[in-house]
């Protein structure tokens, strides 16, 4: 017993048990969803996080601990995100053809999206700082951080509201898209892409390669636009909505 | 692979040096994504071991999440008394801008293109 808890103790503050941990506990959710038919709401960022955050609770690891390994696995963000320029170059000439609406669709998906999460958060009695915190919650962490500290919320809860708002995207996504027949992998990334950014990216790649090149576009234009459009919207719509 | 993933470090590293030179709001990864798409425009498209590991790293874009989202343990507190508040928009808000880029791509390319998407 006092063996099993001294190599546990030893095993706890070092990065690898975590590290390791996340890998086995991902590669299971994937079986998880391949035994499930592939469908979205066995999402496996929602299954790992679920069980991940069990057994740091069930093991008192504070979360600062767990990342000191799983942060090897966060740093591949970056180069996974430069990567996304080479399927993207795989559609460029549809991307080109249909810029048009492709640029309707994101204005007009991104302004729905943030300010009905404003209107509907105040018209439910929340604090004006929860309203800013919420707005930006459909664009990447880093640039939906900057946006709310900018805008006067409150960026650690904007952190929080992201993540939920892609596992959102990606577990309820493709299939309110088909409900509304939008049926085409183009329309259901982009969709993905706008509302849900990093991790409905993810999940439009499981969908195909068309998708998730949709979804990477809207994804950047989305960090772009609103981290442009918000700060000088808002005002404006705050004043309609008399606050 | 790992002369593709020296480009991908390269062009991010790249990315942040141009991100904090002109104060952009924009993560370096992001700028390193379109700085490797004019590269491939140039170039007329990427090699089969570059395709082979964007691939590779684009297949598991849910794991790279994982830690980041695990991360929420340490917030969820902070949803606290507006905790319905908060949901119910982000919930409502999220279908909102799914369905509205969503129908509208598909509406106007359907119209571009009949023939295209069914």
């Amino acid at each position: 017993m006092n063996a099993a808890n001294e190599i546990w103790v030893y095993l706890a503050a070092s990065p690898l048990i975590w590290l390791a941990l996340t890998l086995v506990v991902y590669r299971g959710a994937q079986e998880v969803q391949r035994r499930g038919g592939g469908h979205p709401i066995l999402n496996p960022v929602l299954i790992s996080v679920a069980v991940l955050v069990v057994i740091l609770t069930l093991t008192q690891t504070p979360y600062a601990r767990y990342f000191d390994g799983a942060q090897f696995v966060h740093f591949l963000l970056g180069p996974a995100t430069v990567a996304l320029a080479v399927p993207l170059h795989g559609q460029l000439s549809r991307l080109v053809a249909l810029w048009r609406p492709l640029a309707i669709a994101l204005a007009a998906g991104s302004l729905a999206a943030a300010l009905s999460a404003y209107a509907i958060a105040g018209l439910m009695g929340a604090s004006l700082a929860t309203q800013l915190s919420l707005a930006p919650k459909s664009v990447t962490t880093p640039i939906a951080m900057g946006i709310a500290e900018r805008l006067g919320g409150l960026p650690s809860l904007t952190a929080v509201l992201v993540i939920l708002t892609g596992i959102l995207g990606a577990v309820a996504g493709d299939g309110l898209l088909k409900r509304l027949r939008v049926t085409d992998d183009a329309s259901i990334g982009f969709a993905l892409g706008v509302a849900s950014h990093g991790i409905g990216t993810a999940r439009a790649f499981q969908i195909s390669e068309t998708a998730g090149a949709f979804a990477a576009l809207a994804m950047g234009l989305n960090g772009l636009l609103t981290s442009i459009a918000l700060p000088l919207l808002l005002p404006w719509i705050a004043r309609l909505l008399g606050h | 692979m790992i002369s593709a993933l020296a480009l991908f470090l390269s062009l991010q590293l790249a990315g942040e040096v141009i991100r904090l030179a002109l104060h952009l709001p924009v993560p370096g990864p992001v700028i390193g994504m379109v700085l490797l798409l004019a590269i491939l425009i140039l170039r007329g498209g990427p090699s089969v071991e570059l395709r082979a590991t964007s691939n590779g790293l684009l297949q598991h874009l849910s794991l790279l999440f994982v830690p980041a989202g695990t991360g929420v343990m340490l917030h969820m507190g902070r949803l606290g008394d507006e905790g319905v508040a908060i949901l119910t928009a982000l919930v409502i808000s999220t279908l909102i801008g799914l369905a509205v880029a969503g129908l509208i791509l598909h509406r106007l390319t359907r119209q571009a293109n009949p023939d295209q998407t069914p």
